[in-house]
């Protein structure tokens, strides 16, 4: 990492600090709001901004947090999805136990799938993880029993309890803000934990923290491994969202652009990963209105970002320590 | 299988290695040089092939075409030096991944409001249309053969350019070790520059030659990319006689995944679970061949810095 761009900062004010939660808060409104006004695809599209939020999250836990740059997030997002599948497939209708399998299976995948490529650096551990997402991608579209290139459709909603199903667009939205509220509360804590200042210091300098006696290597896998387990779930409840499953969730364009939101946002701060996937999609959104040439605009906010503001979105509001 | 048939996938494997090297070497020494991650190297490779497809259709003749697609795209390659990755060296490589991320979204872009979003047909030139007798049974396309020799050309050529001349010493010199050949007085910038046109130079005239044989549409640059990847990875970063061998290793292992393991399969396996895993193994061929030589050796077969 280039100096500077994890430099640390002074605590943020309490409003700024509040003012995340204030806003995800103001969002549980939205559903009862958009019904009264008609705007049900900009509540699904919140949903969908949430979803992607949560496997952002993990991704910035790691590479934010500890510095690895894995370039196949994707994977555990489809082996996710593709979980969900499997149990409906076989006759599965509760999508808490859904869910909970998805996390726990794409948690399994990125713990074998970590133990090995954790042991590169750098561009090759970038390339390593890469290739095995690949490798998942072959495998969805090999599974010709949930459709191969063509993908699955979940044509029933799954029950959520009190008769409740995830067809009912308002309570599934209700589900997918708390789990992501959820979520994002889980990752605040554990960067300001010793898990996560150990995490830092690795990322900071390993060798270091390995003669300091932090068992530095399964730091690193824990840390993947729950990565991979958020993403998981994401996969999960993106399956449930478009009640449909395909290999292109995999692509790993996907798991490109999922970096890219991340340092967009700011790599390693607390929202920055939030912020980044809100910009991200919001404008894809708004541009794909306007024009078919909506992915220049975009890439030139890349190299904006790089040059203008290298700790990220995030990073502008930060107050720097002198 | 007969013999015929294995003889003449393996060449089509080394045809697609001897491109994918063209790509790779300038990629390789981009990155072994200034440390510098350049994905847009795919987009050189478009450009390349998007216009030397309409300078042929246009005036008709192949190596014309060819060759201003190389010179338009060098300068192309001129001005991203220029604007972009100069000012990238310093950076880490995210922030270099994230900027040529960028190129790629403004380059696809440009391409389909230049050209359309429909792919194009690359036309094969006439006189290299029909197929060779190369033994009795075995006829080969012409234009084939062409693509070989010229790869094997390129590739002899940039051997002697680094190995035997006073610019490949430089860069040599760079790539093992840019501090100190800094100190030595060695002008690395000047260096890099000149490698960036040469790179892109290459990933032109694959696009170029690629074109009549794949197809020339938005997202080609971004689907060869990673092959290319792939390449440098397994080579050893930095290092062009890596690049060579791990080009032709990936070019052999996935062409002759694609042909030999789905009817190598469909005679052990069931027919309905061989018609699922054949097109998956295919696929997975390369990247277990990365995972298994990163295992064995984690800085790559032919590592540049020692």
């Amino acid at each position: 990492m280039s100096d500077g761009v994890m430099s640390r900062t002074l605590p943020a004010s309490a409003a700024a600090r509040w003012l995340p939660w204030a806003l995800l808060g103001l969002l549980a409104l939205l559903p009862v709001v958009g019904a009264e006004m008609g705007l049900d695809y900009y509540v699904g599209f919140v949903r969908r901004m949430l979803i992607v939020m949560i496997a952002a999250t993990g991704l910035n836990f790691i590479l934010g947090y500890g510095g690895m740059a894995a370039l196949g997030h994707a994977g555990f997002i489809g082996v996710g999805a593709y979980t969900v599948v499997a149990l409906v497939d076989a006759g599965a209708s509760s999508a808490w136990a859904a869910w909970g399998a998805a996390v726990l299976v794409s948690g399994a995948f990125a713990a074998l799938i970590g133990a090995v490529t954790l042991r590169t650096r750098g561009v090759y551990f970038l390339m390593i993880t890469l290739a095995f997402a690949q490798m998942l991608y072959y495998l969805a579209v090999s599974l010709s029993a949930y459709g191969g290139d063509d993908g699955y459709g979940l044509y029933s909603p799954l029950e959520l309890g009190f008769g409740r199903t995830t067809g009912d667009a308002a309570v599934f939205f209700w589900v997918v803000l708390a789990l992501a509220a959820l979520v994002f509360a889980f990752a605040s804590r554990a960067a300001v934990s010793r898990f996560g200042h150990a995490l830092m210091g690795i990322r900071d300098n390993e060798t270091r923290m390995e003669a300091m006696g932090y068992p530095v290597y399964r730091l690193k896998l824990v840390a993947f491994t729950g990565a991979g387990a958020l993403a998981g779930l994401a996969g999960a409840l993106l399956a449930s969202h478009n009640n449909f499953v395909s290999p292109a969730t995999m692509h790993w364009t996907e798991s490109a652009t999922l970096l890219v939101m991340v340092v967009l946002g700011g790599l390693g701060r607390r929202w920055g990963a939030v912020l980044g996937v809100a910009v991200w999609l919001a404008l894809s959104e708004v541009l794909k209105l306007y024009t078919e040439y909506w992915h220049w605009p975009l890439g030139l906010m890349l190299i904006a970002v790089v040059f203008v503001a290298p700790r990220g979105l995030a990073g502008l509001f930060e107050r720097r320590k002198a | 299988m007969d013999p015929i048939f294995i003889f003449e996938q393996l060449l089509n494997g080394v045809g697609y290695g001897l491109m994918l090297f063209l790509l790779a070497a300038g990629l390789t020494l981009v990155f072994g040089i200034m440390d510098t991650m350049n994905l847009a190297h795919g987009s050189l490779y478009m450009a390349g092939a998007y216009i030397a497809a309409r300078v042929h259709e246009a005036g008709g003749s192949f190596v014309g075409a060819v060759l201003v697609a190389v010179a338009a795209t060098v300068l192309v390659a001129f001005l991203l030096e220029l604007l972009i990755v100069r000012k990238l060296y310093a950076r880490d490589h995210l922030a270099q991944v994230i900027a040529t991320f960028g190129v790629i979204l403004i380059a696809d872009d440009a391409v389909k409001a230049v050209w359309g979003p429909s792919p194009l047909m690359a036309t094969t030139p006439a006189a290299l249309a029909g197929p060779v007798q190369l033994l009795p049974e075995l006829p080969y396309p012409a234009y084939r053969l062409v693509l070989l020799a010229v790869g094997l050309l390129v590739a002899v050529g940039l051997y002697v350019l680094v190995n035997h001349t006073r610019v490949g010493m430089l860069v040599r010199a760079g790539a093992s070790n840019r501090p100190m050949a800094e100190f030595m007085g060695v002008r690395v910038g000047r260096v890099f520059s000149f490698v960036f046109a040469l790179g892109a130079a290459l990933a032109a005239l694959a696009g170029a030659l690629m074109g009549p044989i794949s197809a020339v549409q938005i997202g080609m640059g971004e689907a060869i990319l990673i092959p290319a990847l792939v390449v440098i990875v397994i080579g050893g970063i930095g290092s062009v006689r890596g690049a060579f061998v791990a080009a032709l290793l990936v070019g052999l292992v996935d062409t002759a995944g694609r042909a030999f393991l789905p009817p190598l399969l469909r005679s052990v396996l069931p027919p309905a679970l061989a018609a699922d895993l054949g097109p998956a193994f295919a696929g997975i061929a390369m990247y277990v061949l990365m995972a298994a030589v990163l295992i064995l050796k984690p800085a790559g077969l032919f590592p540049a810095r020692a």
